[in-house]
């Protein structure tokens, strides 16, 4: 756990609002976000534009379905075609199996140093710390997790874990940990960093990255990166380990070029990344490079349990692009950060609460306008407005009850007002009545109404109700009407 | 919401679902609405026993209370009319959420038929009214903020500057990042005030950068969010629903 390394900067998704506070009166942070997720919204758009992009999408979704709907069977063809080109196979219920797994790879190796390519399952079951407890010590050498390793954070973004930090910033923190000169030169900063994380690589003894897709029918593990730091974190090591959750099985190679290009379009506008690489097997008989080992290891960590309900295994359908983050009004104003979870936005606001429970996560359901604009951009078609909603029941205790924490949020005085709601909306003379003593009293419309007159005004009743003013409008037609019939009369 | 919808030939009668926020709170927009309509020639009915859509309920995850609401909603329009609904946030509850609510129940078959019959107002005048507009204003600027439900939820992101666009003494002005939430979100303005109010904040200085002194939308949740947070400053700057506005420069 993270706790277990005082130095490291915590957030708890517990802390939400305090910790939206904090990011929401911190304008460094504040401008950080906001003109890096303007920014990438527009690359975005700009990457698909001539492209029928609905229809990508729709494949895009039908791909991850289909796979979704065969995993235990892609999950043993995966495990039996991996094996069979050499690739070590390895389950873990959760997160601390899988990290026990991975130190029993390293020390079976006598490792004493990791190199690590980013992987975001690896930060969900905090494998650094449980590395550095055993010894073994653990280095990020994608330049985003490295930066962000060396200032003793965790990610703000699951694509650039850096993103909450500006070019001085960066400057500062390599400066002051690395010795490199202070500058605003991005490419002196990037040139100190690879030299720094070159020593790195020759001198690791074992390598671990995630995984993008795991393809079931070949065996083959596909990693998607920008920085050649995933390469050499696969190759030159002599033992390579690759952990990922299980729903990152595909079924098919040819399923891998659509959700490749729905991928690098959505979360960076790239048409393609600058490395692609397929890791099909260790190092063979008479070649000259690449792992003599390579294991994977799979992990589920609650995520069969999402799998037994039908609406919420929409939640495993995600490519994590990071997309719904970039594009969520909530997430540009507060910052990764706030979320205090693995996966900040709202991908982690639906899956978060799976992984650690609604208890730990109650707050996060609910940091979402409902919007849009997340399930707008989803590549893969997630409804995540839809699922927010669902863990919102669930937190209420009106859901099905097979998420953890289910009901937490529920409180007898908000459960009655709603009752209060519901019997007043489906009476309607004593909604009538109700709405029309409001506006009979609206000079006692209280000024202040909670937070909301914090920063507007409060609405007040207009004097009259719709329906009573439909009412004497219907009054006065028919009058009217009346009164021409009658000229006709005569 | 890509699917092309198809729209009917104008009816004679139509029901129309006045949502509460406007029932307590903005009625003349409801009225304009309702003249809107009638001068197109179209008789309003208006079932007195309609209350909410439910919405709030819905989205805080009180699924039953929700339902409840809904059921009661749902017997109201037993004639074939079109229901029109002047917000795309009520409009998208019962268009696309009550078949959601229902499913599995024996409701399922009327929320169906129900959810197929739902316009919103804007929507309605342009693609079944084909509304043609004479404006009797003074020129002026006014900038628009088309609701999220509106937009995403409904797919109605080009009807209200579709008819504002035939006003023509009236320069529609876009705001930066207008597609980007005004903050309210219902209960969420609630849950999450400072982040609501930061929100709602950069929408009021993108709308105020336009230099229009007036914003229209079709959703009274975003005008009482968004004018709520202009008059607390006390900037010139006024909201006003497009069917008050519209009624307004053309009667």
């Amino acid at each position: 756990m993270s706790g277990q390394n005082p130095v490291v900067q915590t957030y708890s998704p517990r802390e939400f609002h305090r910790q939206a506070h904090d990011a929401l009166g911190n304008p460094q942070i504040r401008a950080n976000f906001r003109k890096a997720m303007d920014g990438l919204m527009a690359k975005r758009s700009e990457s698909f534009d001539d492209w029928d992009l609905e229809t990508l999408r729709e494949l895009g979704a039908n791909i991850r379905l289909r796979a979704l709907a065969k995993l235990p069977d892609l999950l043993e063809r995966l495990e039996a075609n991996c094996e069979a080109n050499g690739i070590k196979v390895h389950w873990a219920e959760d997160g601390e199996q899988a990290c026990r797994i991975i130190r029993e790879i390293c020390e079976s190796h006598d490792a004493r140093s990791v190199i690590k390519g980013k992987s975001m399952v690896s930060e969900e079951m905090h494998l650094n710390a449980h590395l550095e407890e055993a010894g073994i010590e653990a280095l990020e050498s994608d330049l985003g997790e490295y930066l962000v390793q060396l200032n003793q954070q965790t990610p703000s973004h699951i694509i650039m874990p850096a993103i909450h930090l500006n070019t001085d910033e960066i400057s500062e923190i390599l400066h002051d940990k690395t010795g490199t000169e202070r500058t605003r030169d991005v490419d002196y900063m990037t040139a100190a960093a690879r030299a720094q994380l070159r020593e790195r690589f020759m001198a690791a003894d074992v390598g671990v990255s995630g995984v993008n897709f795991a393809v079931a029918e070949t065996g083959t593990l596909c990693l998607v990166e920008n920085e050649g730091n995933g390469r050499m974190t696969t190759t030159v090591p002599p033992v390579h380990v690759a952990v990922t959750g299980i729903e990152k099985v595909v079924e098919h190679l040819r399923d891998v070029p659509p959700l490749y290009s729905l991928l690098t379009r959505s979360a960076t506008g790239q048409h393609v990344t600058t490395y692609f690489n397929m890791i099909s097997s260790p190092r063979k008989d008479g070649e000259h490079d690449g792992p003599r080992e390579v294991h994977l290891v799979l992990v589920d960590s609650g995520r069969s349990r999402i799998y037994q309900d039908d609406e919420l295994l929409d939640t495993l359908r995600c490519i994590r692009c990071g997309a719904c983050m970039n594009h969520c009004p909530v997430y540009t104003r507060v910052g990764g950060h706030t979320y205090g979870t693995t996966y900040p936005g709202p991908i982690g606001s639906i899956l978060s609460p799976h992984l650690m429970g609604l208890d730990d996560t109650k707050d996060l359901p609910t940091a979402s306008s409902l919007c849009g604009a997340c399930g707008e951009v989803c590549p893969v078609k997630i409804p995540i407005p839809d699922l927010l909603v669902r863990l919102r029941r669930e937190s209420v205790g009106e859901g099905r009850g097979n998420v953890a924490g289910a009901g937490v949020k529920r409180t007898r005085k908000e459960a009655a007002a709603w009752k209060g709601f519901q019997w007043l909306a489906t009476h309607p003379f004593a909604w009538r009545a109700g709405t029309s003593v409001a506006g009979k009293l609206r000079a006692l419309t209280p000024g202040k109404l909670g937070a909301w007159t914090d920063y507007r005004t409060a609405p007040k009743p207009a004097g009259t109700t719709l329906h009573a003013l439909v009412k004497r409008h219907q009054a006065n037609r028919s009058e009217q009407a009346g009164k021409s019939h009658e000229e006709e009369r005569r | 919401m890509t699917a092309v919808k198809l729209y009917p030939p104008r009816p004679d009668k139509i029901y129309l679902f006045g949502t509460c926020l406007i029932d307590l709170l903005y009625p003349e927009a409801g009225m304009d609405a309702i003249r809107l309509l009638e001068r197109e020639g179209i008789e309003v009915l208006f079932p007195e026993d309609q209350t909410c859509c439910g919405q709030p309920a819905y989205t805080s995850g009180y699924q039953q209370e929700a339902r409840a609401v809904a059921a009661a909603q749902l017997d109201l329009f037993p004639e074939p009319w079109p229901i029109v609904v002047p917000s795309g946030s009520c409009g998208g509850m019962m268009r696309t959420h009550y078949p959601q609510l229902f499913a599995g129940t024996d409701r399922e078959a009327q929320a169906g038929e129900v959810a197929g019959r739902i316009f919103e107002l804007t929507e309605f005048l342009v693609h079944v009214c084909h509304l043609q507009l004479e404006d009797r204003g003074e020129p002026e600027k006014v900038a628009m903020h088309t609701s999220c439900s509106a937009r995403r939820e409904m797919g109605l992101a080009e009807t209200g500057p579709a008819l504002l666009a035939k006003l023509g003494q009236v320069e529609l002005v876009e705001q930066a990042r207008a597609a980007e939430c005004c903050g309210f979100g219902g209960t969420f303005a609630v849950r999450h005030p400072e982040v609501s109010a930061a929100m709602v904040e950069d929408k009021t200085q993108a709308i105020e950068a336009t230099g229009a002194r007036r914003f229209v939308t079709s959703d009274c949740g975003c005008m009482m969010n968004i004018g709520g947070r202009f008059a607390k400053q006390n900037k010139a700057v006024e909201g006003e629903h497009i069917a008050s506005y519209l009624w307004r420069r053309t009667s």
